[in-house]
Parts: structure tokens; sequence; C-alpha cells
């Protein structure tokens, strides 16, 4: 039996009035890869950003139902969503490194937590740089801009700066979507590493990259978790005949 | 419906040609008259500038004929200085002595309306620059704050009523504002501060920050909210607060923005008239207290334009000023428009 570390229970979200998820109860198992697969508009990016509340940004959002990350309700009215968000790290379909150097964009996350000391921080920068495997590509330009580098390294540049805030989940939406096939190959490397330490949670479009990367596969369609499993009983031997279906190519 | 059918019938029919451009009149008349408006915007424009240089240029080449023949003139003081025999020569009698009026304009003394007139720009300089100044420290904070406040921090129906607020202070008539200034704000300043001069640059100046701040908002937060919205996401997402997002990241990275913006506020304040008219006191004083009264650029132009003999020195004087306040906005507008977005631009397109 797996350790349970993200537990969402009847989890529905409503975009003013239209539901966008309607009534999800999803586990995810600590130090696993689960991918959401679905297609567009199924849900599936919206479930991923209820985990870290990022969908508070967004005016005329409703949830209800719970999301227990290690036990605790994130949407409990006590809840620090600045601290939240520090344990819960997410990658984004677009790299989004800041305008800076690639050395200020790894220290971010560790400055605002209020580490100053440059050796400390140097230290810091470093290891997260080889955790996202990035590091003896940019280790001779830490100083250059972020923006120099190409997209794959941007992206895993972006991995490496949300490890750098020390986070035990590592939400990731698409996070190859943009990328040529050998960056994408870098990147789910570097997802299978990750799991020995992180839990990780990914939102893809491509099915083949699910079956890859992932211990645990869930199907989404228009806002419903269809069918959740261990991703080689869901691409072998799938129960329900809409998963089927799209992983089959049928639809979506 | 009938004929409707009919039409569609026609056409289907008939082979539509396209070889050889037809001339349609109503495009052609309508892309020449835009294009002669246009063209007409911009002539104006190098037309004001050249003839306020014309107008303008006569104070380098003029000889001033001077009357020195009143003996009264010798012992005529202004203010504190005497008039030095060297410059007017009493043994002359009703000689004519012939000096170079632009020599004064470095000169320390604003007093075109005199038997001995000075033109010098200096104080007018720097009373501009103070209020300036003055203004700008009011105005940019505040101006840069409030927009922070409403594009990172306010609730969506806060925004809805301070965005528009601030924005409709911009059409506010500065004659209206300077009223303000001269019947309120110099009050109530004199009894905080205590100070002699009632209408004096920090009065002025505060006035002036009215102005400018719209000029300040508007553009600061349509840079802050130019900052992509992955910025603020991926700060969000590495557990950065909101304060720390919007100082942290969202700031630095509108930082050419927002200087673009506090240089068209300066501009705004630089060429301001009826405030500084109003409010600032029109003393040519080089004084740096800021409650001591100024008199700036534009306002000189303002009070003294209408006074002034046509042609006559003082007349091309207050045309040089004019041009240097032409070239000053000029350069300011032009600076923020050329270096500043191009910054903005090339910061975020580079790469992606």
């Amino acid at each position: 039996m797996e350790n349970l570390k993200v537990r969402a229970k009847n989890l529905s979200l409503f975009y003013g009035d239209n539901p966008a998820l309607k009534n999800i109860s999803l586990d995810i198992p600590e130090k696993r890869v689960s991918a959401l697969i679905g297609p567009s508009g199924c849900g599936k990016s919206t479930f991923l950003r209820t985990l870290n509340r990022m969908n508070d940004l967004i005016d005329n959002v409703r949830i209800e139902g719970e999301v227990l990350v290690d036990g605790i309700n994130i949407y409990d009215r006590n809840i620090d969503v600045v601290n939240l968000r520090k344990k819960i790290g997410m990658i984004f379909q677009k790299s989004n490194p800041f305008a800076k150097s690639v050395y200020d964009n790894i220290a971010f996350g560790p400055r605002i937590n209020g580490i100053t000391k440059k050796s400390q921080l140097d230290e810091i920068v470093e290891y997260s740089l080889r955790q996202a495997a990035i590091w003896d590509e940019v280790k001779g330009r830490l100083h250059n801009s972020a923006l120099s580098l190409s997209g794959g390294q941007q992206q895993r540049l972006c991995i490496a700066r949300t490890l750098a805030v020390n986070p035990e989940i590592i939400l990731m939406d698409e996070p190859a979507s943009a990328l040529d096939p050998i960056s994408t190959s870098k990147i789910e490397e570097l997802i299978h590493e990750l799991k020995q330490k992180y839990t990780i949670v990914i939102v893809t479009h491509n099915m083949q990259q699910a079956a890859r990367t992932s211990d645990y596969t869930a199907f989404f369609y228009i806002g419903e978790l269809v069918e959740v499993n261990r991703t080689e009983i869901i691409f072998s031997n799938p129960s329900k005949k809409q998963t089927e279906d799209y992983i089959s190519g049928r639809f979506g | 419906m009938l004929s409707r059918k009919g039409r569609g019938d026609k056409s289907g029919d008939s082979q539509v040609s396209f070889a050889g451009e037809k001339f349609r009149f109503s495009d052609w008349f309508a892309e020449r008259f835009i294009k002669t408006v246009a063209f007409m915007s911009i002539a104006f424009v190098a037309l004001i500038f050249i003839f306020v240089f014309r107008e303008a240029f006569p104070v380098f080449r003029m000889d001033v004929k001077q009357k020195i023949g009143s003996v009264d003139l010798v012992q005529e003081k202004y203010g504190e200085e005497e008039v030095t025999p060297a410059t007017a020569n009493p043994v002359s009698g009703s000689a004519i002595k012939v000096s170079k009026p632009s020599s004064t304009l470095l000169s320390n003394i604003w007093m075109p309306v005199s038997d001995n007139p000075r033109y010098g720009l200096i104080p007018l300089f720097f009373g501009t620059l103070k209020v300036t100044i003055i203004a700008l420290l009011f105005a940019a904070p505040i101006a840069i704050l409030a927009a922070i406040y409403t594009s990172m921090f306010a609730k969506p129906w806060i925004r809805e009523i301070i965005k528009p607020a601030i924005e409709l202070l911009a059409g506010f008539p500065s004659v209206v504002i300077g009223f303000f200034a001269l019947m309120v704000l110099a009050t109530v300043f004199q009894d905080i501060f205590g100070y002699a001069s009632r209408l004096n640059s920090f009065v002025g100046g505060f006035a002036m920050s009215l102005a400018a701040i719209p000029v300040i908002y508007t553009i600061t937060e349509d840079a802050l909210t130019a900052v992509p919205k992955t910025y603020i996401e991926a700060s969000l997402g590495l557990g950065a607060s909101r304060r720390q997002t919007a100082f942290n990241v969202v700031l630095p990275a509108a930082v050419p923005g927002i200087f673009a913006a506090v240089i068209l506020g300066l501009g705004r304040i630089f060429g301001e008239t009826m405030i500084a008219l109003m409010a600032t006191g029109n003393a040519a004083l080089t004084s740096i207290n800021p409650f001591e009264s100024v008199r700036t650029l534009s306002a000189t132009i303002g009070a003294e334009m209408a006074e002034v003999v046509f042609g006559d020195t003082h007349y091309s004087v207050l045309f040089l000023i004019g041009s240097l306040l032409f070239i000053f906005t000029f350069a300011l507008n032009a600076i923020s428009e050329f270096y500043f977005k191009n910054l903005v631009i090339r910061k975020y397109q580079s790469k992606k």
C-alpha cells in the first residue's frame, strides 16, 4: 500500500456558474509520478492548479470539497498559502524564467526566504542545478541572462528554481509540450530521477509520455475523473470504454 | 427578397475580372484625405518650431539702443545692486550706448522691463528646476505606489473605482488646480510651516504634482500590467508573498516603463504654465529654500508675452525661452519614447 501524499475529496470547482471539475476524488501517492491525461478542456490543468491554490489568482472561482496534503485540508481558512506553495512547487507549460541571470533565478526562492549569505546561496544554486541535470551546461555562464538559454534549458532551469525552495511535491503542467524531442527526453529522465525524492504530478497531452514517465495515470473527461489506476493497467487493460477510446486515439 | 435573389443569380453567372486595377474614387479620396490631415499635423508642429525659433533668433544679433541720457539713472537702484558707472556712463550725456542684450542672458538677474534691462535666464532655470524637483518628489512616489497598489493588490472592484478616478484628474484644467493652490493650499501650508511668502515653490510644486500624478500613474500602471503574468505565477509558485512578488519581480521588470512614465511626468511639470503662474509667487529668486518664491520659464512667457513690445529684445528673449522649453520637452519625450520603450521590448522579446 502506497503512502498517500495528496488526497482530493469530492472536489468541485466552478468558474462563475460553470462547473470545471465535478466531484473529483483522487489520491496521489508519495514519491511516485502521477500523470493526469485527457482531452483539452477536461479540467486536468485546473485540477493541478487546485493542488497549490494557483486558482486563487483567478477571479470568480468557487471551490467545494477538500484537498488534503499530509492530512491537512489546504482549503481551510487558516492555511497560509505562501507556505503551502513553498511546499508544493509548480512547473508551467511555457518556461518562465525571470529576466535575470541564471544564478539570480535560482537564488530568488532562497532569497525571499531570508537566505542572504553568499556561500549558502552558491551551494543551493549548484545543488539545484545539479539535481535538474543542467549544471554542466550552465556552470560557465551563471551570470548570463536566463533568457539566453535554449527552451529546454530554460525549462530545466525552472525546475531547478523550484527545487531550490526544497518542495515536497512538484506539479508539472505539460512541462515538455513546447520542447523538441531531445529536450523532452531530458525532462523525462529528470522526472525519473526526481521521483526518488519528490512526489510528482504531471499533466500531459502526450500519452506516450504518460506511459513512459508515470506510475499512476488518471484519465479526466469533461471535468470528471473517469478512471485512475497503475499506468500499465490503464494503458493495457482500461476498465472504462471512454479511457480505451482515448488512449487508442479514437477521440480527443 | 426578390431583387436580392435576382442579384445573386446574376453574379453567379457573370465572371468577375480581376485583371487591371479598378479605380475606386471613395477609396482614393479617403486615403488622400487621411494622408493630408496626418501630414498637416506634422507640418503644424514643424511650423510652430520654425516660428518660435525665428522669433528667438534676433536676440543673438540684436544691438540694443539704450538711452543713457537721464541723470536719474545713475542714482537709481535695482534692488541691492547699484548701477555702476561702467554700464551707465553719465559723462556721455545724451549719447547712445550700444550693448549686446545677449550678453546678459547668463546673468543672475531677470529684469526685462527697466531702463537697463537684463535678461538673465539663470534664476528662471533655477526656479523651474526647483519647482520640478519638488513636484516630482511628491508625484513620482505617490503615483508609482498607487499604480503598484491597483495593479497588484487591489480587488477588481476597487481598481475599477481608483483607476478612472486618478485618470480623471488628468482632465482637470490646470487653472482649477492653480486656483485651488492659490486659495486653499497656500493658506494650509502657511499655517503648517509658517513661512513668510505665501506663494512659493513648495506650494507650486505640490500643486503641479497633482497635474503630474495621473500621467505618471497611467503609464506606470500600463508598465506594471504589461509584465508577463507567467512571472507573477512563477514567483507565487515559489512561495513568494504578494508583496515580495510585487517588489522583487514585477517592479524590477517594469523599471524601464516606470522611467518613461516619470520622464513624461517631468515634461508635464516642466511645461506647466498656469499653476506656476498662480501658485509660485513669480519672483525670480535663486534661493534653495523651498518656501521662497520662484519664477519659472513657462510662467515668465505666460506673464510677460501679452505686455511686451513686438519685435523688442524682450520679445525675442521670451521666444528664446519658448524654444528652450520646446527643446527640453521634445528631448524628454524622445528619450522616453525611443530609449525606454525599446528597452522594454528588448527585455521581453529577446529569445521567446
